[in-house]
Parts: structure tokens; sequence; C-alpha cells
């Protein structure tokens, strides 16, 4: 029988942009078209050396505001937006830095499958009877050269309570954990958070098992 | 749920360490604690859902160019079949692919070197798997590249591949080498993967039947997509 085994990944390389990157694909809002809160994320990513690492391909995915993955797996009766697909990417500039716009995602059911039934559930309480729902998160896919394969993590929004009983920051070490939470930006206006991204050392990002 | 898929933690063996000191980057770039363990969530067996729809019919062709002259090089085809982990055919699975030119070159603002660019080549190119999880590239062979903070250390020809499955957990990209070159044997972003068996998945078969006779060569490539349906089908 043939046995069927995942491919090997291998690093994205240098030069790649010109057949992954197209305008626009940074803003998740379509132009300020999705509902929600819109979030403008801005951040930086460096190496073990402390310095910048350029031409980063970072994908985010993500739910819509109100807590629905435009996805068949998500099968909730938690509402579709038609302008909000949940996917973006962008990579970083000579300095290190990259920016995505999007809107807050609303929460998420923390189990994999049955997502229906607790949806069901959400009027009465978000932690409560077994339901345990995720933190507003946004998952992260960083690509590099001098990255052999993907690694992963995760975005979190500061100030917010459920951060406290997410399943996936609770894996976390308390002093790790608040690495993953993004801090409040500077761009006037928008709403803006920051989120830095250290590949390696001081600082280190918390990165997840594929 | 309407499609229950499992997703086992990858072999090691199977997929490079972020570590490959061979490999200089990786010394400042892999990161040094270990990984925490996620949950599977919602989060990760949902992903962006492409359709055939996505992308332009002619981006399966990358030997020719938008004003239908012909890239240098030998030209060749690219073909296969995405699975999961059950050998089902993967259907709406987008692929993008890039390359260096026939010189080993890429039409790309960082890759300054001195081998020539080629007008009719950009070497990027995309498709969506239809039902049967059949792909099929056009393009030409690229050459090798000698890479720059190395002494005398050539990439062997490749051609870079990047996937998304139906989820985030299958997201992936890869790059595939061609059978037989003995720069494959020194090739340290290659030899990074433990597995000898892994290493040979990413080397596509040389196939007469894929190509077209007084054409263009053939090479076949299968590629797996991590998933597996956690209840046998019966039947």
């Amino acid at each position: 029988m043939t046995k069927y085994i995942p491919t090997a990944g291998q690093t994205v390389g240098p030069f790649y942009n010109y057949a992954l990157m197209r305008d626009g694909e940074n803003d998740l809002t379509g132009g300020g078209k999705a509902s929600g809160e819109t979030v403008v994320i801005e951040g930086r990513v460096t190496e073990g050396s402390g310095a910048p690492v350029r031409d980063v391909l970072l994908e985010i995915w993500q739910a819509n505001s109100h807590g629905r993955y435009n996805h068949p797996a998500d099968d909730s009766d938690r509402g579709l937006d038609e302008n909000f697909r949940g996917f973006g990417r962008t990579l970083s500039d000579e300095d290190g830095c990259f920016r995505f716009v999007t809107i807050k995602p609303g929460a998420v059911p923390a189990e994999g499958a049955g997502g229906s039934s607790v949806g069901e559930s959400a009027a009465g309480g978000r932690t409560g009877g077994g339901n345990v729902w995720q933190a507003p998160h946004i998952a992260i896919s960083i690509f590099a050269s001098g990255l052999t394969r993907r690694l992963v993590t995760r975005l979190y929004f500061p100030g917010e309570d459920a951060n406290a009983t997410d399943p996936a920051l609770s894996g976390i070490p308390e002093g790790d954990r608040e690495r993953l939470i993004a801090k409040p930006g500077d761009g006037g206006g928008e709403k803006s958070i920051r989120f830095d991204i250290v590949l390696q050392g001081e600082g280190e990002t918390p990165f997840f098992e594929e | 749920m309407t499609d229950d898929i499992e997703y086992r933690d990858y072999a090691k063996g199977a997929q490079p360490p972020y570590l490959t000191p061979n490999y200089k980057s990786t010394k400042v770039r892999s990161p040094n604690k270990p990984q925490y363990k996620l949950p599977r969530t919602l989060t990760e067996a949902t992903g962006p859902v492409f359709t055939q729809d996505d992308v332009p019919a002619d981006e399966w062709d990358l030997s020719t160019s938008a004003t239908g002259e012909t890239a240098l090089g030998q030209l060749m085809f690219m073909d296969g079949v995405i699975t999961d982990e059950d050998g089902r055919p993967m259907a709406n699975t987008l692929i993008e692919i890039w390359q260096a030119n026939a010189a080993g070159r890429y039409a790309h603002a960082v890759d300054t070197r001195d081998a020539p660019l080629d007008p009719n080549f950009t070497g990027a190119g995309r498709i969506v798997t239809g039902e049967d999880g059949h792909y099929r590239f056009k393009t030409i062979r690229p050459g090798a590249y000698p890479v720059p903070n190395y002494e005398n250390y050539w990439r062997p020809p490749h051609i870079h591949i990047s996937l998304f499955g139906r989820s985030f957990m299958s997201r992936m990209i890869t790059q595939c080498y061609f059978p037989g070159d003995p720069l494959n044997d020194e090739c340290h972003i290659l030899q990074g993967i433990p597995e000898a068996v892994a290493r040979d998945r990413l080397v596509m078969k040389f196939d007469p039947s894929v190509g077209v006779n007084g054409h263009a060569l053939g090479y076949r490539l299968d590629l797996v997509l991590r998933g597996r349906r956690a209840t046998p089908m019966v039947g």
C-alpha cells in the first residue's frame, strides 16, 4: 500500500515576491468595506543578531467581527461577511517592518469540530458549561530566507479579559505569554496595535508547533 | 462540521529542522526555544478558500510571455497530483511556483549577478487544482546559480512551490529538484532534510509520458498535504 507522507517544507528563499505578492493583500478590509472595528497592525521582524530581517513573508488568517471563519468547516450560525475573507499577506521592508489593515476578529470556539453546537451556547456565556472560547486572535504564518520552513504564531489583543482563559495562551509560561499580546500602537486616528516578531534570542517570540 | 479532518504532527525526520548549520543564515533565524503545543481549533481547521476562478487560465504556462514569445531554455512540463495523507486528491489547492531562468537568474531586483535576464521569462505561475487534484505547468528548466557569501557553492536547479490546502494546518512552501543533478548532493537546503526518502520525494521523476513528443520534456512530482480523515471511509 502506498504511504502518503506529507511533503517536506523548504525555505521560501529571498526571491519570491514577484510570484506571491499582489497589491492590496495586506488590507483585509477591502478598503474599509468589511464590517467591524478597523485595526492597523504594525511590527518589525528581527533576527538573533538584533538586525531587522527584510523580505519576510507574513500571512495572517482570522475570523470576521462575528467570530465566523469564511471556510466550509465553520458551519456555525455566526454571521458571514461577504466583504471579509480573513486572509492577508505582506512582506517586510528593508527595515524589517510590516503593516496590515484588518478588523478585530470576534471570539471563536476552541474546538476544532462540532463548532455549531458550541456556537449556539454563545448567549449563555463564553467560558461556562465546558464550552471553551478563544480570545480574539489572528493566526500568523512566517516564511523567510534562513527559515527552513514555516513558523507559526498568534497575535492577541491588549486588554482582553478572555486572554486569561484562552487555551492556546494558557499553554505558554506566563513570562512568554505577554509576547503574543499586541501592544497599543502609535498610529493616530485608527485603532493601531504593534506586534514585533523576534525570530531568535532576547525577547524571542513564542512559536507553536505546526 | 461537514469535513472531519485530523491533523497529525509532522514526522520530525521528514521535515528540515530550523537550525541547519551548513545553511548559514539559519544560525541567526532559527528560534532557540522549543515550540509550544497549539490546540487544534477551528482557527487551524480553516484557511483561505480558493477556486479556479481566482487565477487566470494562462498562468499555468511560464514559458510564453505576455506577447506570445517563447522563453529561452529547455522546455518542460511539470505534472503531478496533490493528495492528502489518505491519498485523496486535493481539489481547490492554490499552487504558486517561481524559479530562475535558464541562466540561473531570477527576475527579481535583489538578484543582481551578471547572468543574463530573459525578457520573455518572468518565472512565476499559478493554478488552482480541480476535483482530481491534478496540476500541470509548462516552463523551462531553470539554471543553477552561485550563492553569495559561500565558497563556490551553487544551488542546484530547482523550482519553488507554494501550496494552500484545505486549511491553515496544511499551508506549506517547498522546492523541487531535478533527478541526477550532482548539485543536489551538495545542497544545504535539500540535504537539511534528515531522511533520504523525504529528500527523494522532492526530486522530480523524469517521465516522458507527461512531456510532449518533439517539443518539451516531462517531469512528474506528486505532493502530499497534511490532513487525513479521522474516521476511515468504509467500502
